[in-house]
């Protein structure tokens, strides 16, 4: 029964990636809308992803399509923590479209419904699934916020006329936001590594191809960091680093097969 | 009954020439309001550039739209009068900054205020202006009329802070001492920059404009090197040619470690190579781009004044029931006299009987009396003020004053 919150969750977000376009158009009341309408979303997703928890024997999202359902919880609510400012919204023109997209494909490929009993313990799936899918929302929105530096960046050079009329975060705002951002969630995502590379150490099992592009995604982000805080490297040429970091992530998130915890 | 008038002129029906002959600065605006209030009875002066108009409330609207013609008179034909609801509409919108030149420009509300303040206003013109300003931070707030720059210079300010967010703290190099300059040293220094060099050919007048600043004075020869420091270079010189090339700023960015710098060039000839703009982190506006860029956020301010009049036309109408409302105060205030009267008298009546009472008691008594009466009246004096609101005000207020046998005197 639960799970019928599925269809205000895709609405909600349906309707703030619309009321977001709209904002292009028109800024100002599409824009308070599409917030609204990611924020009433996220707290029905919370609320589905409270019954399932409340629900299960054990970690409810170890399947593929449950771990894209919190992968997108927990994407919406990194956005919200800046997203409700006026300044941002455009930001969610990135966000809302991916969480629909996502649920979606989460729904195709399997459903958002809880997993099963898995062989694997809870405390390890909560500390690695949990730890590297929050990690990878923080490079999601890294990698939003690259994109939106790009855009404000390329009509900052172009000179484009309308350029104060539809207002997004300042240059230099966006650029730190992106290097905060991949700090935090480095880190995170190292953690949650670790946890799965000790659990391959103790029970054994071998690589496969979703650790070592996740190894080389922590190897760009890691050089990321050393760029920008050693080197100096801003700007464009972070941008477009970062955006490679994600396309790796969202290979080992949507692009592999779901063979690693079988 | 009170009425108002408006006696008045505008750049939209005059031009500067005819507008100056009748220009009060904010003393003579007063002295003016108090002048013509010993004929009149309440008179508001607001004197800008761009107008000078007269809000008059009184019981006599002719005597009184006389008086302000008299004194507008230098002003000829170009006046215009406007009565009642129409003048206060128009009033409303001025605050808003709907009648001005660049809609919503931000300065009118201010001179709004400060001519209420130096007026002699009664209750019916405090009443008007304070819905008036009222209205106008509420088309302030509640739509983006306002946020867009509406000049060359403010353009440039925002510009900076699409690049840099905050620009408090940000370094600013000022190429060219004249008025350009300082019109948008201004802007920026009004948005938290520092004015940190002032470099210009004559070393008198950058002397003279950095300290007006606060700033270093550079010799042009110079800028080259400082450019490592800066963030944002406001170029406004009548030098012929380029006083700063591609290769000066390629330099200078090889010890920057990647922070963007913003080039304004407010230069005819231009003052800044073209080709700075292709640099990585450089962006480079010159004078059509900014104008390109006014011209864009004017047609949004129009686009947000569509939804501040509509804010306005609300304020107008909230104003225009208070107003109406005052039409029944007279028989209200007469109503609830003769229900006060009444009931004093026949506590009085019945003082013999209430003697026996504490002094407690007959609190009570006096209190529950009241109330009885207050409650009583409490739904008719609503109703009344509604339908004065609805244009019926004035036969209800007779209805009443016959239902009560209220006196001829209440009227």
């Amino acid at each position: 029964m639960a799970e019928l919150l599925f269809w205000p969750v895709l609405l909600a977000y349906g309707e703030a990636a619309v009321a977001y376009f709209g904002e292009t158009r028109r800024p100002g009341l599409p824009g308070r809308l599409a917030t609204w309408g990611v924020r009433v979303g996220w707290l029905v997703q919370t609320a589905l992803l409270g019954f399932q928890a409340a629900r299960a024997d054990g970690f409810p999202w170890a399947t593929w399509a449950g771990s894209l359902n919190l992968f997108v919880w927990l994407v919406v609510g990194a956005y919200l923590i800046w997203g409700c400012r006026p300044r941002f919204r455009l930001l969610g023109l990135a966000v809302a479209p991916v969480a629909v997209t996502l649920l979606v494909v989460a729904r195709i490929g399997g459903g958002t419904g809880i997993s099963g009993r898995s062989h694997y313990s809870n405390l390890f799936l909560a500390l690695h699934v949990g730890l590297v899918l929050a990690a990878f929302a923080g490079f999601t929105l890294s990698a939003a916020l690259a994109a939106l530096y790009l855009w404000q960046e390329r009509r900052l050079k172009r000179r484009a006329a309308g350029i104060l009329r539809l207002r997004a975060p300042s240059l230099a705002t966006l650029d730190s936001l992106v290097a905060r951002t991949v700090a935090v969630s480095l880190p995170t995502l190292t953690l949650g590594i670790l946890v799965g590379l000790l659990r391959l150490r103790s029970s054994g099992g071998g690589f496969d191809a979703v650790i070592a592009v996740t190894l080389a995604a922590w190897v760009v982000y890691g050089g990321f960091l050393i760029l920008r805080f050693g080197a100096g490297w801003r700007g464009r040429r972070a941008a477009y680093l970062v955006l490679a970091g994600f396309a790796l992530v969202a290979l080992v998130r949507v692009g592999l097969p779901v063979s690693h915890f079988s | 009954m009170t009425v108002l008038r408006l006696v008045g002129i505008s750049h939209h029906s005059a031009p500067v020439e005819l507008r100056e002959r009748v220009a009060f600065d904010h003393g003579q605006s007063a002295a003016v309001a108090r002048q013509l209030a010993e004929g009149a009875g309440e008179v508001v002066c607001l004197s800008t550039c761009n107008r000078t108009e007269l809000y008059l409330a009184g019981d006599d609207g002719a005597a009184a739209e006389a008086l302000a013609a008299a004194v507008l008179e230098p002003a000829g034909a170009a006046l215009y009068r406007l009565h009642d609801e129409a003048a206060a509409l128009h009033l409303f919108r001025v605050a808003a900054g709907l009648d001005s030149m660049v809609p919503g420009e931000g300065e009118i509300l201010g001179q709004v205020r400060a001519a209420f303040e130096a007026g002699a206003p009664g209750p019916f013109l405090d009443r008007l202006f304070r819905q008036a300003l009222h209205a106008g931070r509420r088309a302030r707030t509640q739509t983006a009329i306002g946020e867009s720059p509406a000049s060359v210079s403010s353009a440039a300010a925002a510009l900076a802070e699409q690049v840099f967010g905050d620009l408090s703290g940000r370094t600013i190099l000022l190429v060219g001492a004249g008025k350009v300059s300082d019109l948008a040293a201004r802007n920026l220094l009004s948005r938290g920059a520092r004015i940190s060099f002032v470099a210009n050919r004559s070393a008198d007048r950058a002397e003279q404009l950095a300290r007006l600043l606060g700033a270093e004075p550079l010799p042009l020869e110079r800028i080259a090197t400082e450019l490592e420091r800066a963030d944002v270079v406001v170029a406004s010189t009548s030098a012929p040619g380029f006083v700063l090339g591609r290769d000066d700023v390629a330099q200078a960015l090889r010890g920057r470690r990647g922070r963007p710098l913003l080039f304004v060039d407010l230069a005819v000839p231009r003052d800044l190579d073209p080709a700075i703009g292709e640099l990585e982190g450089c962006y480079l506006y010159d004078i059509d781009d900014l104008e390109a860029v006014v011209v864009e956020t004017l047609a949004g301010r129009r686009r947000e004044a569509e939804r501040a009049e509509g804010i306005v036309a609300e304020e107008a109408e909230r104003f225009r029931a208070w107003q109406a409302s005052l039409d029944v105060v007279p028989a209200i205030a007469s109503l609830r006299a003769r229900a006060e009267e009444i009931r004093t008298a026949e506590l009085r009546k019945a003082e013999g009987r209430l003697e026996r009472l504490s002094e407690a008691e007959r609190s009570a008594v006096e209190s529950i009396t009241s109330q009885i009466v207050n409650k009583l009246l409490h739904l008719p004096t609503v109703r009344m003020k509604q339908a004065a609101a609805a244009a019926d005000g004035v036969l209800y207020a007779d209805a009443v004053r016959h239902l009560f046998g209220l006196g001829e005197d209440d009227r």
